[in-house]
């Protein structure tokens, strides 16, 4: 009896010696998580404490101006919209056309091995490297000047890799049986792609879009390398409104400038008042991040529940 | 070769007391290849017109690879080789020759699924799909078919006023059924099974089996099992499969009550496998 107790002993303290490990990854994992969230809530909070007393009405309507009091981020946020909108439209079809292509109809050989490591490999490019690159061939090579449709392409190639990434990932996640299914009624490859394969996958893929798009409305130093300008007093023609057809587009053709340029030009300035008006046009910029995550997480979850497997 | 009528062909044994049945399909030294792995050894053997033929044998024997190679299922991946024919008749097409496209061959000779697997959109949709793959645009005409592939899969009465709703929402045995409705309502000349109630409960499985009992008064049936109870229910002819081979194939009565292979007849009795 005493023997089966000093086992019964023994076994418990082993168990609760291993058990303190589970008590020391925990502790380390919630420091680690700390470090992360403990950053983003201090730089969120400096930057509320500086700018949020800047954010009126009159902040939004105005163009950048000399009176930090008077400077306004008009002409930056409806840059960065208008890129945003040649930044989708270029890298949408391309990444998810590039993205089904791979995954439905490309054979699988060394070739596709080969383009597949340059997809990935090209998403570790820095961003820089894309603006030299666009520069070169956007700017001079195609006489496309320091415009919106410059930049929003320039953004679109920058996000491509991850567009196409999510395409990837998110046809991979349909069950065999699912293509096999259509298929086995008789459908084509373009029939089976474009009744099943594109509709089930789209939560994955606006998921990788719009994480995409989150990226790039943030990036400044391609946006600097072609050349935007950093003092933009007027707004570009209201897209679609010239006369049709070729003045629908002259938007494109503007000059612009973006967000985030418009608060590396006021942090560089010395006077105190214009760093509250970066700091005010970081908070905004950072809610339009976290709006298109949120977004992102609301697509996939509504698109989501009409499609379990 | 079209119009050619359907050889007839007696039962391998020849079993005396049985008429011939007419065959709608005729399997000719078949072997097919996963890449450098022979998964099937010259199998030859008929499926009889408006009957059930089962395939059984242990697991990997190739009974799925076999079935898989009538709807060209194989094609879909690289790799894969066939040789010898699988002849579907009256037209004595080989339905194996690269010539002849698998989408033809997919528009004939229908399939149901190990797992149910309806797409993710309504129970109409899913049954009209196939014929909405092969262009039908009139609504009063697909209403029709859905109507008559759903009754024929005994799903009618509990689906009929719920047509748009997600096929998710329906039970495992449901599915099932909805994915046998989805299969005839292109009036196939041939139905695949490929294993349908492995995934169910006692009671869909029971269904599921009466209702193949009725489809083979109009359609020819090859079912894949793992169960032998099933197939000896369910099937007039079965065939017995051991690492890619034809053990036997014979009318279902003499497999199960006296098959002359040993290793048959061990499979059979629980000995093995």
């Amino acid at each position: 009896m005493s023997e089966q107790t000093a086992r019964l002993e023994s076994i418990r303290a082993l168990i609760a010696a291993h058990k303190r490990w589970d008590l020391v990854f925990a502790t380390v994992g919630v420091l680690a998580l700390m470090v992360g969230v403990l950053t983003f809530v201090a730089l969120f909070a400096q930057m509320m404490i500086d700018g949020a007393p800047r954010l009126s009405w009159d902040f939004f309507t105005n163009f950048p101006s000399r009176k930090p009091d008077q400077a306004g981020i008009l002409s930056a946020w409806v840059g960065s919209t208008l890129v945003m909108i040649v930044t989708a439209a270029t890298a949408v079809p391309l990444g998810v056309g590039a993205g089904v292509y791979l995954e439905e109809y490309a054979p699988k050989n060394w070739m596709t091995d080969l383009i597949e490591i340059n997809v990935t490999n090209l998403a570790g490019v820095p961003s820089i490297v894309y603006g030299l690159l666009a520069l070169g061939l956007f700017v001079y090579g195609f006489g496309l000047g320091q415009s919106i449709l410059t930049a929003g392409l320039t953004l679109g190639l920058l996000i491509l890799p991850v567009v196409i990434v999510a395409t990837r990932e998110a046809i991979r996640s349909i069950p065999a049986v699912i293509r096999e299914g259509a298929y086995a009624l008789g459908a084509t490859k373009w029939q089976t792609t474009s009744h099943h394969i594109l509709p089930y996958s789209t939560p994955g893929i606006m998921t990788g879009v719009i994480i995409g798009m989150a990226r790039a409305i943030g990036e400044t130093a391609p946006v600097i390398t072609i050349g935007a300008l950093t003092f933009i007093a007027f707004l570009p023609a209201a897209p679609f409104s010239g006369d049709p057809p070729a003045g629908l587009f002259d938007w494109v053709m503007s000059p612009f400038t973006v967000m985030p340029i418009q608060m590396f030009n006021w942090t560089s300035r010395p006077e105190a008042a214009f760093h509250q008006n970066a700091a005010a046009a970081g908070l905004v910029l950072v809610v339009m991040t976290l709006s298109m995550n949120a977004l992102a997480i609301y697509i996939r979850y509504r698109l989501r529940k009409s499609i379990k497997w | 070769m079209v119009g050619t009528p359907a050889p007839k062909i007696a039962s391998v044994t020849a079993a005396a007391a049985r008429p011939a049945a007419a065959a709608k399909s005729e399997t000719k030294a078949l072997s097919f290849y996963y890449g450098a792995f022979q998964a099937l050894k010259s199998i030859s053997m008929p499926i009889y017109e408006k009957k059930v033929t089962a395939l059984i044998g242990p697991s990997g024997c190739g009974k799925s690879t076999y079935l898989r190679c009538f709807n060209r299922m194989h094609d879909l991946y690289p790799g894969n080789r066939y040789e010898g024919q699988i002849m579907l008749y009256p037209d004595n097409t080989n339905i194996l020759n690269p010539v002849v496209d698998p989408i033809e061959v997919r528009m004939r000779i229908s399939m149901v699924f190990q797992k149910p697997n309806p797409f993710p959109k309504s129970i109409y949709e899913n049954v009209a799909y196939g014929l909405r793959v092969r262009g039908e645009r009139k609504r009063a005409l697909l209403d029709e078919k859905v109507e008559d592939a759903l009754r024929g899969a005994a799903l009618w009465d509990e689906v009929k006023n719920r047509l748009n709703d997600l096929a998710f929402n329906l039970s495992g045995g449901q599915q099932q059924r909805l994915c046998i409705a989805r299969a005839l309502a292109t009036d196939p000349e041939m139905l695949l099974f490929d294993d349908p109630t492995s995934a169910l409960d006692p009671i869909a499985t029971a269904s599921i089996e009466q209702l193949i009992a009725e489809l083979k008064e109009k359609i020819t049936i090859l079912i894949v099992t793992h169960n032998m109870q099933q197939a000896a229910r369910v099937s007039d002819y079965t065939a017995y499969m051991y690492l890619g081979e034809l053990i036997e194939f014979d009318a279902t009565d003499t497999i199960f009550i006296k098959p002359r292979n040993k290793q048959t007849e061990d499979y059979i009795t629980g000995r093995f496998g």
